[in-house]
């Protein structure tokens, strides 16, 4: 048996070697929680505990709690920082004017092409807060700094870096969040979708990547051991990146580094949602947006035939070849499922052929998201 | 799981049977399936096919990673697992039970010069470190 260079397969088949990799507060309670460990972007950090199967399910039907420490947390602070993030991304902040409320967007070049994706929550108009993907996190704050310095000289961009983050996600989520921390509950209970609330040591977010409610919950790292324990005992079953990415793919959400990276735009990258072109605004990229619009898109496919969908497998359709961005076998659907960066020409519902070691096998466009909040979509 | 003392195996996680009639009976190993985890999609090779030793041969699809199969020895395949379409999953359950494929081996002294358990294990043990 040997391993075959799919997507993040390489990093799942290698053992962590301990040495060399970096850790986040939970790595004692991972193993002792009996997870295998993976070198993940040069993070050791758990795949699964068990069946990633199983833990897929957990999430869709009931709890489950996700270590996200590795992902970064920025404060930008002081006069003017919504009119910087108006400028820096290509959403725009403008579009959130309730405290708390979160934005998804893009981070561009001046080329327009994607440094990385995030979320911008409004705390005040001095305060916003961002989170950022584990391995774009430097670069994607020297960017911000380097924004800043040209731009808005006196906010201040502080990497949060001694704050942690768990997820806690599926349609029992935020009742297990309240059992345990109850001092939270009466300024999260009238959360909204996308909205967070700062309770002091504790700041709480309707937000996840799974396609289920729940919330993202940053607090103090010397905390994150005991509050990872405490929703244990209260029946939150831990889950591992194996599980996080079938159920952010079936979801339909974007992962940096597979489906979007510096070489593509956003356009192409199934974020024009995202990406405010009507505004009189300025931002960094819009030029370089108007002036190449897409020839691609991002679409989803299911597999008509058998087989696995994986990541860099070759598209062919009657409009010209595209490539699978993320693929990967959908529990919720028992089928396989995929984003494919493909010709704008390709309608939903046509059949493609995708390569598959020697074979050609059929594959259906469909709209996307797979599913999400416990039901198959497709 | 310890590795049956009666099955021959190689260094890429394949073990082997030798049936009464001579022919062997190939799947993965515990180990193996443990690396993979859960297991959704198996191609086996149609019966028929003439295999060189370490030929890739077969697929095994988990949810998280793809990964070959080689033939342990040079043969023909002579029966593939048809309940594997269905029931893939089987691997990581009984992965000593769950067969992919048969072959008649050119030549039994090949099979016999596969690894045992003690030395499979010693492979396993390295792989670790």
């Amino acid at each position: 048996m040997g391993a075959r260079p799919y997507g993040l397969a390489l990093f799942y088949l290698q053992k962590a070697a301990m040495t060399t990799l970096k850790t986040t507060p939970l790595n004692a309670a991972h193993r002792a929680m009996g997870a295998k460990m993976v070198d993940f972007g040069g993070w050791d950090m758990p795949v699964n505990y068990g069946s990633q199967i199983d833990e897929h399910h957990q999430v869709r039907n009931d709890v489950g709690m996700f270590d996200v420490c590795h992902m970064r947390v920025v404060d930008a602070k002081g006069d003017g920082v919504r009119a910087f993030l108006r400028y820096l991304l290509a959403n725009n902040a403008d579009k959130i004017t309730i405290p708390g409320k979160a934005l998804y967007s893009a981070m561009l070049r001046p080329e327009g092409v994607v440094i990385d994706d995030l979320i911008i929550y409004f705390m005040t108009e001095q305060w916003f807060r961002i989170v950022v993907n584990a391995g774009t996190a430097d670069k994607d704050i020297a960017w911000m700094k380097e924004q800043a310095a040209t731009h808005a000289p006196k906010l201040t961009i502080t990497s949060r870096d001694d704050l942690a983050m768990v997820a806690i996600q599926g349609p029992n989520a935020r009742a297990k969040v309240w059992e345990v921390l109850p001092q939270t509950k009466a300024a999260t209970e009238n959360l909204v979708n996308f909205q967070a609330a700062d309770c002091g040591e504790y700041f709480v977010a309707r937000t996840g990547y799974t396609g289920e409610d729940g919330f993202e919950v940053m607090l103090p790292k010397e905390k994150v051991e005991a509050f990872w324990y405490a929703l244990s005992k209260v029946g939150v079953k831990p889950i591992g990146l194996g599980a996080r990415d079938t159920l952010r793919l079936e979801a339909g959400m974007n992962l940096y580094g597979q489906d979007m990276d510096e070489t593509v735009g956003p356009l192409e990258s199934g974020l024009a949602w995202t990406v405010d072109l009507k505004s009189e605004r300025d931002f960094i990229g819009k030029a370089a947006l108007l002036a190449n619009p897409p020839t691609k898109k991002l679409a989803g496919l299911v597999l008509l035939d058998r087989g696995v969908l994986r990541g860099h497998q070759k598209v062919k359709t009657a409009h010209g070849d595209g490539e699978i961005t993320s693929g990967s076998f959908s529990p919720t659907l028992e089928k396989s499922i995929a984003l494919a960066r493909i010709p704008n020409a390709v309608q939903l519902g046509d059949t493609v052929q995708v390569e598959i070691r020697d074979k050609l096998l059929n594959a259906k466009v469909v709209k996307y998201p797979f599913a999400r909040n416990g039901k198959g979509l497709i | 799981m310890s590795n049956p003392s009666n099955l021959k195996y190689t260094a890429s996680h394949e073990w082997v049977k030798t049936e009464a009639d001579g022919s062997i009976t190939i799947g993965i190993t515990q180990h193996a399936q443990e690396l993979l985890g859960d297991m959704v999609f198996v191609e086996a090779p149609a019966a028929g096919r003439k295999l060189k030793a370490k030929e890739e041969c077969a697929v095994v699809e988990s949810v998280k990673a793809a990964a070959d199969v080689y033939a342990p020895v040079s043969g023909e395949v002579i029966a593939a697992n048809g309940n594997l379409d269905s029931a893939p999953e089987t691997i990581n359950s009984d992965p000593y039970g769950a067969w992919i494929f048969k072959m008649k081996p050119d030549s039994a002294a090949d099979v016999a010069a596969l690894l045992d358990a003690t030395a499979y294990q010693a492979v396993v043990d390295s792989e670790a470190h």
